[in-house]
């Protein structure tokens, strides 16, 4: 009893004391008093580390602050970081030809690495060399009288298509992977960050989206994840809605390897310097539409479905530190190349036995594969693309490393075998109706079309709604149906 | 004080090893240290390194997405050391500082070290300055020293305890440097041997008067109450949180739980 009305005091006095602070409040309000509060704060942290830090000259001449001066100029910042990237893709682009050429020698293509051999080092490759893994393969099953279904299935289907994922993606990952860990390991992302701020503060958004949007880079699952760091969960949901924007991991090499093969070589020589240029700026111009497109889709977000105002927050700039070089090959090499190539590998290989027994059934006279891209063709047309790459893109739902493979997959089996040599891909898809325009569309179409099936997964975890999910697969696909239709008819237009 | 009862000359034996009894399983004292730092300046590898856990660290801020625990035993006593979210101050602009000062007020850790960049110390005072008027046990643990040199930043740890009242330990977490001072400064702080009094900066001239008759008024209330005059700066500002906690009776519970705490170690120097 007693101790209930003691209680019973405690509260009233509390709440007394509630009522006098509210009355002080008013006299000096809230906002000011924290600010004094914080202002005192400084000036005793300035006292005392006037008393207890001693600055000497730094050792080093060039250090973090003069870095940054530069790197996050207000007006240089963007610039450099343009070039910055620029380079990355250049060396992409340039060191990704040359193996890739030997790759498919000594996995695919007949005749083995003879070409390679004659065309880049100028010498005749050793007879063991002049035939292929495949072609072995092909002799293996023969010698053991394999019924060619069998060595159809596991051979033309199942191995070719693990073949044309290494020998496509393996080159393009295993050159950007190194130098964008670099780029991270050094300290640079948190200033792009910096600098991309403004942008998407402009945009109603959060400017730790920029940092999320960075890890979208390596894989779109991963940058949705990143979005935890984000507190307001408006600002969490746009950053995790347009995080699909960014190329990933899967998708750098499709764009690259386009970019390098076709629209280069459509516009300039083969093989030049300023053929690598006009692939750069390809994969550049890609990138940098994708960053747009977020920042469009993040102000349209921010003043429809998800209305508010931007939250402020604090971004420190990291010290710049000296990368470790085995850990960078580590962490590109085995966290991202070795994963990325397996993801694709698990994918590709049922996908190669598939296409194959797409290809080589028949229902009426016509394979299911052509009958298929047949019927995806007008549509495929419509936005720049045709049947075939439309059907690429659904087989690599699961992984969007694939697409490429697998569109080189249903060419080939297109009945009209092709001398498959690494450097003369691109004549491959000239005789099977490309253009500049269905290069370029498959570009935009691969950045913005919908997520891949684990990133739609992890949406689904993050936010625990259908709702959003279905928003984040569909919205992202609309766009680039949207986008790739008004580009095919700009283009149709002025032909 | 457990841990005396067995200090016996056998107890390198290996026998002796495994059949002793940890502090824990018996009800022993087992001291929680919490882990308070600005984002990026090495808290998760101070952590990992005192705990041999491995969180995943970065070159990011807000790499620690959620907190994490761990342990670390020192002259026979564990610790349990608690990684809060990296927070720039604790006013409670989000999740993070409202979790980080949440555990610190709340939650009553024996001690909390308040990690801070050597290199850039005025900006990260302003966490301890904050940290310290919660709670006065507490450690400073001036990182990234080796970082700081080769900048020509040359912090004296001794001067600046002295400036704030509360020990601070120079360490490069990554390298190892001063980690085991830090571990015998926290044991000493948690023990009494190393007496803290922080020297709290005035409040604002503005508020004075203010803050001057709201103390007395909550340490009538609450007489156990060490933080009175951090509780007055939150009810002045119209902290919500705090309001809450004074109007359901949780804010008495913590001034009974300090009372008694502080009855059960009669040995620790009760700051004026």
């Amino acid at each position: 009893m007693s101790d209930s009305t003691a209680a019973m005091r405690e509260k009233a006095s509390a709440a007394e004391l509630l009522q006098r602070a509210d009355a002080l409040r008013e006299r000096i309000g809230g906002e000011r008093f924290r600010d004094e509060l914080v202002a005192t704060l400084y000036r005793r942290a300035e006292e005392v580390v006037a008393q207890s830090v001693r600055r000497r000259r730094p050792r080093v001449w060039l250090t973090d602050e003069t870095i940054d001066r530069i790197l996050t100029h207000p007006v240089l910042g963007i610039p450099v970081m343009a070039a910055l990237f620029a380079v990355v893709f250049w060396i992409t682009v340039v060191g990704a030809n040359v193996p890739s050429a030997f790759l498919a020698g000594l996995l695919m293509t007949d005749g083995g690495l003879t070409e390679p051999f004659r065309e880049y080092l100028g010498i005749d490759a050793p007879v063991w060399l002049a035939s292929s893994v495949y072609q072995l393969l092909h002799a293996l099953f023969a010698v053991l009288r394999a019924p060619p279904w069998l060595s159809g299935f596991i051979v033309d289907g199942v191995y070719l298509g693990l073949a044309w994922v290494i020998s496509v993606m393996l080159p393009p990952m295993a050159i950007f992977f190194p130098l964008f860990t670099l780029l991270e390991d050094l300290g640079y992302l948190p200033r792009v960050a910096f600098n991309l701020d403004w942008l998407f503060k402009r945009a109603g958004a959060h400017g730790k989206q920029a940092l999320t949007m960075m890890m979208g880079f390596g894989c779109n699952a991963a940058g949705v994840i990143a979005c935890r760091v984000i507190d307001s969960p408006r600002e969490r949901l746009i950053a995790i809605l347009t995080n699909v924007f960014v190329p990933c991991n899967g998708r750098f090499p499709t764009l690259i390897t386009v970019a390098s093969l076709f629209v280069a070589s459509a516009v300039a020589r083969p093989g030049t310097f300023v053929a690598s240029l006009v692939g750069t700026a390809a994969v550049v111009g890609v990138v940098v539409f994708g960053v747009i497109t977020t920042l469009f889709v993040s102000w349209i977000l921010s003043r429809t479905v998800l209305r508010g105002e931007p939250s402020a927050f604090i971004l420190e700039l990291p010290p710049y530190r000296r990368p470790s070089l085995l850990r960078v090959l580590y962490t590109s090499l085995i966290d991202r190349t070795a994963f990325v190539l397996y993801r694709a590998c698990v994918v590709a290989a049922p996908a190669g036995g598939i296409i194959w027994l797409m290809a080589n059934l028949n229902i009426g006279g016509a394979s299911i594969a052509s009958l298929v891209y047949g019927f995806l063709e007008p549509f495929g047309r419509l936005i720049g693309l045709d049947g075939v790459i439309l059907l690429a893109f659904i087989i690599a739902i699961p992984a969007n490393e694939i697409v490429m493979p697998t569109a080189l997959m249903l060419y080939m089996n297109q009945g009209r075998m092709v001398e498959l040599q690494g450097a003369l891909l691109g004549a491959v898809l000239t005789d099977h109706g490309w253009t500049l325009l269905t290069a370029v569309s498959l570009m935009l179409f691969s950045l913005l079309h919908n997520p891949c099936g684990t990133t739609i997964w992890t949406i689904w975890r993050e936010t625990r709604s259908i709702r959003w999910t279905v928003l984040g697969a569909f919205m992202p696909l609309t766009i680039a149906i949207l986008v790739c239709a008004m580009v095919a008819s700009l283009a149709r237009l002025f032909q | 004080m457990i841990g005396t009862l067995f200090h016996s000359p056998c107890r390198d034996c290996p026998l002796h090893q495994s059949y002793v009894v940890h502090p824990d399983d018996i009800g022993g004292r087992q001291y929680t240290v919490a882990l308070a730092g600005n984002p990026n300046t090495g808290k998760s590898t101070v952590f990992n390194a005192l705990t041999g856990l491995r969180q995943h660290t970065g070159n990011w801020p807000g790499k620690t997405v959620s907190r994490a625990e761990g342990r670390f035993v020192h002259d026979g006593t564990t610790y349990r050391l608690v990684d809060l979210p990296g927070t720039y101050s604790l006013l409670s602009a989000s999740t993070d500082e409202e979790i980080a000062r949440d555990s610190i007020l709340f939650g009553q850790p024996d001690c909390t070290v308040v990690v801070v960049d050597a290199t850039a110390l005025e900006r990260n005072l302003n966490l301890v300055f904050q940290v310290m008027e919660i709670t006065d046990k507490v450690v400073v643990c001036v990182n990234l020293m080796d970082e700081a040199r080769r900048k020509g930043i040359e912090v004296n740890t001794d001067q600046l305890s002295k400036e704030i009242g509360v020990p601070a330990v120079g360490t490069a977490a990554r390298t190892g440097e001063g980690l085991r001072e830090l571990v015998r400064t926290i044991a000493g702080v948690i023990d009494g041997r190393i007496p803290t009094s922080p020297k709290l900066p005035a409040p604002p001239m503005a508020a004075k008067s203010l803050v001057d008759e709201l103390v007395p008024k909550i340490r009538a209330l609450f007489p156990g109450l060490r933080n009175a005059r951090w509780i007055a700066y939150r009810l002045i500002e119209g902290d919500y949180r705090i309001r809450q906690a004074l109007m359901s009776g949780e804010l008495a519970a913590l001034a009974r739980n300090e009372t008694e705490s502080l009855s059960a170690q009669p040995l620790e120097t009760v700051p004026g």
